[in-house]
């Protein structure tokens, strides 16, 4: 059967290319990188070169930048660090309704610790309005937690704006990049962050790698205590392997990312288009165009769940995901869907298609083709379609 | 994930479909995640003649309506009222921990179907 995978804001494969500079360092350059000797030094230099690889994607300096196991470390360290750090100046907290769980959870962590927390809200396509920002900054704000895009809608944030405001208050800034870096220009100096999250596995790298950008001067407390890697901020032996492999794949992100875009918002528009031109009864969630994150596609397909969807789907070798609460762990609906107003019977037909490098038209073509179908057969079996149908 | 039996009940299910003027409708919403199961019977004495459902739901909710009306075609009314969240994920070889909660919507569907008959038929 053919397989298509269009699950890559879960994540990618890894890049031949980067494995195979894994690879190498498991079994050849094994050394660890706080060793004096020559195996040791070896690791330690390639260590450095995929500090700088990574640095330069996004515009900072090397030693801005802190290793860690992911992006949930990443998103923990930044959260969890400045509430650390800041301890004396207060303790109120400001995020967005659609972080992700990493952040959302982390701050909902501090808030049973007494800080105080402020969530912003998001409109209808699923984006913050710029004077919610200032109206929820106060003297004690000592951080402001804003991703760069949403990973379910591929809604695009204004973080440049929201990051003057948070600058001329002073407050921390910190924004989750996990879904943007790699994939659209992200410059920290002209963002205007004091800490960024990256993960490795979104951009063709391996799991478990990730860092967080730590402006030069801003304090944050550690999480992990017990060694001198990374300066202090992150103790545990290097995961060399993975961290090379990480530079690497931000080294091929950079060369490929602006024809990789194009190529991508076409297909994502053929994708877009082709379900509502099939479909009946489809909504679209998140903004349109240059908002939206080149790879993603979100539809809500009324009266069927997402995960009748996703099963009709994978038999036919196709890999999406769904914001539906059957689908969900907790049995409750995506936390973004909600936030944009959707109801919990829209937000429950949720499908979401991510788009990578090697896809093709003919994947596009493949299900445009099978959908309808699908789509048809759930709603015959739903009690709501007949019931919508009548009223027409 | 899902057992065998469930996706064959996913992908074949068994009595789709409604009863024009059924002696009984139950329809159930589920509290926990938002779904809703209907089930149509038609009683004959106390035997269930016929029994069709309509789920808007996930894979084990499709499955368990669609094997709970395979559980009760043709059975007695004291039969049917006696299948229980329990036996409903029995007999599809068991669900996920996270999914027992959409059997429970199957087996009180059909309880429902058949308390509505009963109201009716005092009615008359
Ligand atoms: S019907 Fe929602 S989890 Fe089964």
């Amino acid at each position: 059967m053919r397989k298509i995978y269009l699950d890559h804001s879960a994540t990618t494969p890894v890049d031949e290319e980067v494995a195979e500079i894994i690879r190498i360092y498991y079994t050849e350059k094994y050394g660890n990188p706080s060793s004096i000797h020559s195996f040791g030094r070896e690791a330690k230099k390639a260590l450095e070169e995929a500090r700088l690889r990574v640095a330069s994607l996004i515009g900072a300096k090397p030693e801005e930048i802190i290793f860690t196991s992911g992006g949930t470390e990443a998103d923990n360290l930044a959260i969890l660090g400045v509430a650390g750090a800041g301890q004396s100046k207060g303790g109120h907290l400001i995020i967005s309704a659609i972080e992700h769980h990493a952040v959302l959870e982390t701050a909902e962590y501090l808030a049973k610790m007494g800080y105080e927390l402020t969530i912003l809200p998001v409109n209808a396509e699923g984006i913050v309005e710029l004077d919610s920002v200032g109206k929820a900054l106060r003297p004690d704000t000592i951080l402001v937690s804003v991703m760069h895009a949403n990973n379910e809608v591929g809604a695009i944030q204004p973080i440049e704006e929201i990051g003057r405001i948070v600058r001329e208050h002073g407050a921390v800034f910190h924004v989750d990049a996990v879904q943007t870096v790699g994939k659209i220009p992200v410059d920290v100096e002209k963002l205007g962050v004091d800490l960024l999250t990256m993960s490795a596995h979104k951009i063709y790298g391996p799991k478990g790698v990730g860092a967080l950008y730590i402006r030069k001067g801003v304090r944050i407390s550690s999480l992990l205590h017990g060694g001198s890697q990374e300066k202090k901020r992150r103790s545990g032996t290097e995961n060399t392997p993975g961290i090379i492999g990480f530079g690497k794949a931000c080294q091929l992100a950079a060369q490929r990312m602006t024809e990789e875009a194009e190529k991508l918002k076409k297909l994502r528009d053929m994708l877009l288009n082709g379900i509502v031109e099939r479909i009946d009864c489809v909504k679209i969630n998140g903004p349109l165009g240059d908002l939206r994150l080149p790879n993603n596609v979100n539809v809500s397909i009324n009266f069927v769940e997402g995960e009748s969807l996703l099963l009709s789907l994978d038999m036919l070798g196709i890999a999406a995901s769904s914001g539906s609460a059957c689908t969900s762990g907790s049995l409750d609906p995506s936390h973004v869907l909600l936030a944009m107003g959707l109801s919990h019977e829209v937000a429950h037909g949720s499908l979401r298609f991510s788009l990578g490098r090697q896809n093709t038209v003919e994947d596009i073509d493949h299900v445009l083709e099978h959908l309808p179908e699908i789509v048809e057969r759930l709603r015959a079996m739903s009690p709501l379609y007949h019931q919508a149908a009548k009223k027409k | 994930m899902y057992s065998e039996k469930v996706m064959d009940h996913f992908t074949n299910p068994r009595n789709v479909g409604e009863i024009a003027d059924a002696d009984g409708v139950g329809e159930m919403g589920n509290p926990q995640c938002g779904d809703i199961m209907r089930i149509y019977v038609d009683i004959e004495g106390d035997i269930i003649k016929d029994i069709k459902f309509k789920t808007f739901g996930c894979g084990a909710a499709v499955a368990t309506s669609s094997i709970v009306t395979e559980m009760v075609k043709g059975k007695t009314i004291t039969e049917a009222l006696e299948v229980s969240n329990k036996t409903v994920a029995e007999a599809l070889g068991g669900l996920p921990p996270l999914k027992m909660h959409c059997s429970n919507l199957a087996a009180d569907a059909l309880h429902a179907a058949i308390k509505d008959y009963f109201a009716k038929n005092i009615k008359e």
